[in-house]
């Protein structure tokens, strides 16, 4: 169902998004493109030693890719780089398992994030909850391990 | 008018599939159509009874592929109105046809700081082989601009005309917007300069019928499988003139009359562009499917979709917050529009889960988006098996999402 998809926390956060905007004094920042749908987001990222002081994002999306940028943004601020990768690859984990053990969700930390359960159901669309993760990963691990 | 839809769907057996459990309501035309049971059957005969390799042995089922595959050659011919069946060069779709003008009549004729002319409303297929060759070339690419509308500026385009132009390639049909380009017009004014003209039909030869003589077109293309063919097959009409100066595009088999080490003379047309084992049943369906269409005729098929495009956009129009993007004077076909901040992909995700399928994307014209200053649009497009009822269906699909984003 498409409601299960677009869940009233995911239309909200589409609509107001948080962490919205270029964040000046970024010491890094990524882009990820999907060619398919056009959706573009930018993660601007500023350091203080390995902790992530402060994130923001940019970008014309989807509401799919768009909320999750944004859940991710109230997620990331504060977050080690090792700790913002864990939850990646836990959130990516969460999206692409056909079922989840109930347990190690809720051992997950997902919070908020686990409203974008409904895109499991949507594999076209599983791309965009993830393209934000993406240029995060690609901000914070400019070598490209991600 | 004798046109009875219902009959007409019983003719395409998808169309009777269901989509997450909601009855399929095929919108994307654009992309590509279904296919007739005729096209099917056409195919399946083929594989049961005929398959063989065509132009190659004296054995019967040899002989009957070929016969078959040249007597679709002479359908095409009668299709575009060409002069001779050897204008008609079988390949993979418009995209191949143009690479294959692009480097044959582009190592012919174009040289350094020659122009070719393309136009705002290009698929990316009539635009990156031409940017290749540019290239290669050191030629310049110049553009004819469009206006708010989707139409071409014919007075732009007189203006691009010059001596070092060597070739204009323009869309007949935009496959975005919609537009019918005034083609004859566009060919009168190159040949002015003895310049050619190569015509991209990929949206047109569905919809009404073309005629390349009375057009005076050059080259002209169309794919098999948005006129209700298998995928795979194509066409490039070239006048004979152009096509026995121009040099071979693939080497092979069948391109040639006879090869040794020191030298090979090439084979007459159209044999000399249709090196390799040709995609014989697609070639065989192409004619299928144009005796299809034949059969339900190319003026009614116009007339009841122009009706559908009609009803369609004024159905859409009183939508809150839709904004239809292409409103030229003469329209094909497609409508494309913007739905208030809500991106297509939202769009076409809660469309589809009502089994409506629509284009959403950059429909392979970034240019265009940039012109119209959007990331990426929806777009429903018809065929003669739609009905206004799958319209109305739209529409309250539409409604449906304005209610979920927007409040
Ligand atoms: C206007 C136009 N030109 C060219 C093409 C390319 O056709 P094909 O992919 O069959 O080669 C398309 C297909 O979408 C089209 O709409």
């Amino acid at each position: 169902m498409t409601t299960d998809l677009y869940q009233q926390i995911i239309l909200e956060h589409s609509r107001n998004p948080r962490f919205l905007g270029v964040l000046t004094d970024a010491h890094t920042q990524a882009e990820e493109y999907n060619r398919l749908c056009g959706d573009r987001i930018t993660v601007f990222v500023r350091m203080r030693g390995d902790v992530i002081e402060q994130a923001q994002f940019t970008g014309s999306a989807c509401a799919i890719a768009k909320s999750s940028a944004s859940l991710m943004m109230t997620l990331l601020q504060g977050k080690t780089i090792q700790e913002a990768m864990d939850l990646y690859n836990k959130f990516q984990e969460f999206l692409t398992q056909k079922t989840v053990n109930e347990q190690t969700n809720k051992t997950l930390e997902l919070g908020e994030l686990r409203a974008l359960a409904g895109v499991r159901e949507f594999p076209s669309r599983i791309k965009c909850a993830l393209l934000p993760w993406k240029a995060m990963a690609k901000a914070v691990h400019p070598e490209g391990k991600c | 008018m004798s046109f009875d839809v219902k009959a007409i769907r019983r003719d395409f057996p998808i169309l009777n599939e269901t989509v997450h459990g909601k009855p399929l309501v095929y919108l994307d035309n654009a992309a590509t159509t279904q296919k007739p049971q005729a096209v099917i059957d056409t195919i399946v005969d083929y594989y049961t009874h005929t398959n063989s390799n065509v132009h190659r042995g004296i054995h019967t089922l040899s002989q009957l592929a070929t016969n078959q595959a040249e007597n679709a050659r002479h359908i095409v011919q009668k299709f575009l109105n060409a002069r001779e069946d050897r204008e008609i060069i079988f390949v993979r779709g418009c995209t191949e046809a143009m690479n294959l003008v692009a480097h044959s009549y582009g190592a012919l004729h174009v040289n350094e700081g020659d122009e070719i002319i393309i136009s705002a409303q290009e698929h990316h297929s009539n635009i990156v082989p031409w940017q290749m060759l540019c290239e290669e070339k050191k030629a310049l690419l110049r553009i004819i601009p469009i206006n708010d509308a989707g139409e071409l500026l014919l007075d732009e385009y007189a203006k691009l005309l010059n001596e070092r132009t060597k070739l204009v390639s323009v869309v007949h049909v935009s496959n975005t917007l919609g537009t019918i380009n005034p083609i004859k017009e566009i060919t009168a004014m190159a040949h002015k300069y003895g310049i050619p003209v190569f015509v991209d039909g990929a949206q047109a030869v569905a919809h009404f019928a073309v005629d390349v003589q009375d057009l005076d077109v050059d080259f002209y293309t169309f794919s098999g499988h948005k006129l209700y063919a298998p995928t795979g097959i194509g066409v490039l009409y070239g006048k004979a003139e152009w096509l026995e100066k121009m040099p071979p595009y693939h080497g092979g088999g069948a391109m040639i009359r006879s090869v040794s080490f020191e030298k090979t003379t090439y084979n007459e047309l159209p044999f000399k562009f249709e090196a390799g084992t040709p995609h014989i049943e697609g070639v065989i369906a192409l004619g299928a499917a144009i005796e299809y269409v034949w059969s339900i005729g190319l003026e009614t098929i116009s007339k009841y979709e122009d009706e559908l495009l009609r009803y369609g956009t004024e159905q859409l129009s009183q939508i809150e917050g839709l904004r239809i993007i292409g409103t030229a004077a003469h329209k094909a076909g497609v409508l494309s529009f913007a739905l208030a901040d809500i991106h297509p992909h939202d769009v076409g995700t809660i469309l589809d889960n009502d089994g409506i399928a629509i284009r959403t994307g950059h429909h392979c014209t970034q240019p265009l988006m940039e012109r119209f200053g959007v990331p990426a649009l929806n777009r429903a497009s018809f065929a003669f098996y739609n009905t206004k009822e799958e319209i109305d269906a739209l529409a309250a699909g539409l409604r449906k999402v304005v209610r979920m984003f927007v409040n």
